[in-house]
């Protein structure tokens, strides 16, 4: 198995062929070059995108409440009853939003305050992981829909690591991990050495591998002999050991942990990879066109099979994150928690870009954390988080139409 | 399989075996080969006493058939000791240099399914009716969202968003079947709901030219956003008036429901399974044997030529997918018309995705990728069936059988696959 750790040896060969970011084209002045760079660069896309999802979710939030549905049925003759219902459940729906994911303004002091944007912290934590291995494939041209079936998988070996191995001290953290990690690596392999060998497309594949993963993962959780908990009849196992637990980064009274840290690491890794390394550089060439990369020497099928390998291992990290960090009381086939799916969206939104899939997986971590207390506050359900999420993304994957929505030049007019 | 014959033969090098009929496949002796030892090693190892019965009546039948009782490890035995016959002259022909004709491989194929039920259901009754009607009727969604997979494939457009469109079936089928009492009217919902998932999939994907794959995923999971929050929010407020549609009744064809064995299992069953019989039917005459038909695959093959020729390309992808999405859309009705009078989040649980494997394990045909579907409807009931009646295979894994079935077609075990040359490239004219 080719470990994301081994291939730093080659990085170093041929770092000359590399290429640099794209330098900043000359242009007439450099305010009115800037000016056009703005208006037709992807950031401002993304930005648009953005709000016009929000406006879209707004307009669902609105006309499916209850006190706005009333005051509409006589709009015509009292219209600031329709307007004020309107603002109330909109604003209500944003301020919660706001107060679960970054501060809460109805805190005494700071410590309790800031709880929130820890929580985001914590949420983003796995996004980030698995978003990034979604993205790495993307990048060598690979749709890597198993995020599902290698969270479940990683969860699962990784807690059956943590109860059975009895290593002592955070030995067993660090080996649990590990093994996670190997699983996903595994698992997501499949697709990438199938791909290679026979053709068969990669998508396909993951999402089979989804579903086979979760009945393996099933069967081993309600066998006494693999991990169901010894005389439960309940599909869990037991809780992981207390040092297999990533511990804590701001004390107890946040629920933030290591695995934070260790995706912002995988953020850093995946950057170098991508950026500074011959493999990532081959990555990139068999994305971008797999027949030049194989005219120019580049075995594309190893390249297949590397990307998985190295993918499913990042998405097997947010697949022990959950195990070992955020929900340490059993492995469950609910590990995945939809971050397998969600990391589609945090790839795309972060444009398989390790340092915009950072920033997508704070945003959808925030939108996660809010969205529970929307839902307990406002009564708003939770699903609304998703519609605005896709519809970032659809929006996102079709800069033509948000310009043409905004009436901004595109990019050849410019 | 005998009507998919001549169209297959027709189609010639469009969807069958193209890259295989140079030289025999190897895989198939394998294949047969190694099910034959499982199946053998299940037997030996597993041993199980007692007779097995398969009951093929029901009581309301005109003809009673008796039920067929026979005793369950001999008749394992004897089964895989044909099959072995089998795998055997397959091995034969392949150093021949002959293929495996396709009736033989049925026969192997039945063979080797009455044996294992024979050994996995010793001491039981096998309701043979109930297992394959039941099938049927499990399959229903997925063969409607394998044929708007295979319209969708054909013309170009490779449809990801099958699920969305079952899900957004089943929620408008169950509201607009509450609100007008009517279950015809909830149909028209579906199909209505089905078609708005494939236009927004249509406009980004022919006309914005985003990624088919990525528009697909996304929506699939927008129409789950859209279809929970309304749920929550608008269906569970008001139950009794906006989320409990009628249900279909099943309806006996006279005479033709009859007929021992197939009677009750084809013709006493809902009219949404009419229904699927007959858009079988139009879809995979329509597709090859009209005009409209041809430009279509035209279309998805090589639409720079078909452009040439005047075809509209654009066009006609947005009618091939508007029809697919409205096709899909009735398979989403049956969840909430049929099987459970009332809608619930995520109800499909995925099945799109088995009804885009059933696409490509159908390699792209109309009447393959329904057989593909029946197939998986029938490896999960016969899970239901086998775990009322204890069999010794883990459920787990008859229900993991489907997939990794799929897993093994696209690997090209049963066969080099290959999608319509233009599935999945948006046309940019000029």
């Amino acid at each position: 198995m080719t470990g994301p750790e081994e291939q730093s040896t080659t990085g170093e060969v041929d770092l000359e062929q590399a290429p640099e970011e794209e330098t900043a084209p000359q242009g007439p002045s450099r305010f009115e070059q800037a000016m056009r760079d703005v208006v037709t660069g992807n950031a401002l896309v993304a930005v648009l995108a953005v709000f016009l999802a929000v406006v879209v979710g707004s307009l669902m939030i609105m006309f499916t409440d209850d006190a706005v549905r009333d005051s509409a049925s006589y709009v015509f003759a009292r219209p600031q009853d329709f307007f004020s219902a309107s603002w109330d459940a909109i604003s209500g729906a944003y301020a919660a939003l706001f107060r679960g994911s970054v501060y809460n303004t109805n805190a005494d002091d700071f410590a309790t305050g800031i709880r929130p944007l820890t929580e985001s912290l914590k949420f983003a934590g796995p996004l980030i992981a698995a978003g990034l291995g979604v993205g790495l494939a993307f990048r060598a041209g690979m749709f890597n829909i198993g995020g599902r079936g290698q969270m479940l998988l990683a969860g699962a070996v990784s807690g059956y690591v943590a109860i059975n191995a009895g290593l002592p001290g955070p030995l067993l953290l660090v080996a649990a991990t590990v093994a996670g990690m190997v699983a996903g690596a595994l698992w997501a392999g499949i697709a990438g050495l199938l791909k290679a060998r026979t053709g068969a497309h990669e998508v396909i594949v993951t999402i089979m591998l989804n579903y086979v993963g979760f009945y393996l993962v099933f069967f081993a959780l309600s066998r006494q002999s693999l991990l169901q908990t010894p005389g439960s009849v309940n599909p869990k196992s037991l809780p992981m050991p207390d040092n297999a637990v990533m511990p804590d980064l701001l004390g107890d009274r946040y629920n933030l942990h290591l695995g934070f840290v260790l995706s912002l690491v995988a953020v850093a890794f995946v950057w170098w990879l991508l950026n500074r390394s011959a493999m990532g550089y081959r990555f990139r060439a068999v994305g971008e066109n797999p027949h030049a990369a194989r005219t120019a020497g580049i075995d594309v099928g190893r390249t297949y099979v590397t990307v998985m390998l190295i993918a499913g291992a990042l998405v097997g990290l947010a697949g022990t994150n959950q195990v070992l960090g955020t929900v340490p009381s059993g492995v469950t086939v609910d590990v995945d928690a939809g971050i397998g799916f969600d990391a589609i969206t945090v790839a795309l939104l972060g444009r398989s870009n390790p340092i915009g899939i950072f920033w997508a997986g704070l945003l959808f971590g925030g939108f996660k954390a809010g969205g529970f207390l929307m839902q307990a506050s406002e009564g708003i359900p939770v699903d609304i988080v998703l519609v605005i999420q896709s519809l970032i993304v659809l929006f996102i994957a079709a800069p033509p139409l948000v310009r043409a929505l905004f009436r901004l030049p595109s990019k050849e007019a410019a | 399989m005998s009507t998919a014959t001549p169209t297959v033969a027709e189609t010639g090098g469009l969807a069958s075996d193209s890259g295989a009929s140079s030289s025999v496949p190897r895989k198939t002796p394998i294949l047969l080969g190694v099910i034959t030892v499982l199946l053998g090693a299940a037997v030996l190892l597993g041993s199980q006493d007692g007779d097995t019965t398969f009951r093929l009546a029901t009581r309301a039948d005109f003809v009673q058939l008796p039920n067929l009782v026979v005793p369950a490890e001999a008749t394992a035995l004897v089964a895989v000791v044909l099959m072995a016959l089998v795998a055997a002259e397959s091995t034969r022909r392949y150093v021949a240099g002959r293929r495996t004709p396709l009736w033989l491989i049925s026969v192997y194929s039945v063979v080797a399914m009455f044996g294992f039920l024979s050994w996995a259901a010793a001491g039981g009754t096998v309701p043979v009716v109930g297992l394959l009607g039941g099938s049927l009727a499990l399959a229903v969604p997925l063969v409607f969202g394998a044929l708007g997979g295979v319209l969708g494939e054909r013309v170009g457009v490779v449809n990801i968003a099958i699920d969305g469109q079952l899900l957004a079936g089943a929620f408008a089928a169950a509201l607009v079947g509450s609100l007008a009492g009517s279950t015809w009217a909830g149909l028209l919902g579906a199909m209505a709901a089905g078609l708005l998932v494939a236009l927004v999939l249509a406009v980004f994907a022919i006309s914005y030219y985003v990624d088919q794959v990525i528009v697909g995923v996304v929506l699939n999971v927008l129409i789950i956003g859209i279809t929970s929050f309304m749920f929550s929010q608008v269906l569970s407020e008001n139950t009794e008036k906006l989320n409990s549609p009628p249900r279909f009744s099943t309806w006996d064809i006279p005479l033709l429901s009859d007929i021992p064995l197939i009677g009750p299992i084809l013709f006493r069953q809902t009219p949404i399974v009419y229904l699927l019989y007959i858009a079988v039917a139009v879809v995979t005459y329509a597709l090859y044997r009209t005009r409209w038909g041809l430009r279509l695959r035209a279309v998805g093959e090589h639409p720079k030529a078909a452009d040439t020729v005047g075809i509209k390309v654009k066009a006609t992808r947005y009618r091939t997918m508007l029809l697919a999405g409205a096709i899909a859309g009735l398979g989403g009705a049956f969840y909430t018309l049929v099987s459970v009078s009332q809608f619930n989040r995520e109800m499909t649980g995925g099945a799109g995705y088995i009804a885009l494997a059933a696409v490509i394990f159908g390699k792209w045909d109309p009447i393959r990728a329904t057989l593909a579907a029946l197939l998986f409807g029938f490896a999960s009931n016969l899970q239901g069936v086998l775990s009322v009646l204890g069999s010794p295979v883990p459920s787990e894994f008859m229900l993991m059988l489907p997939y990794v079935v799929t897993i093994f077609a696209v690997a090209g075990l049963v066969g080099r696959s290959r999608p319509p040359a233009a599935s999945g490239q948006p046309y940019k004219k000029g």
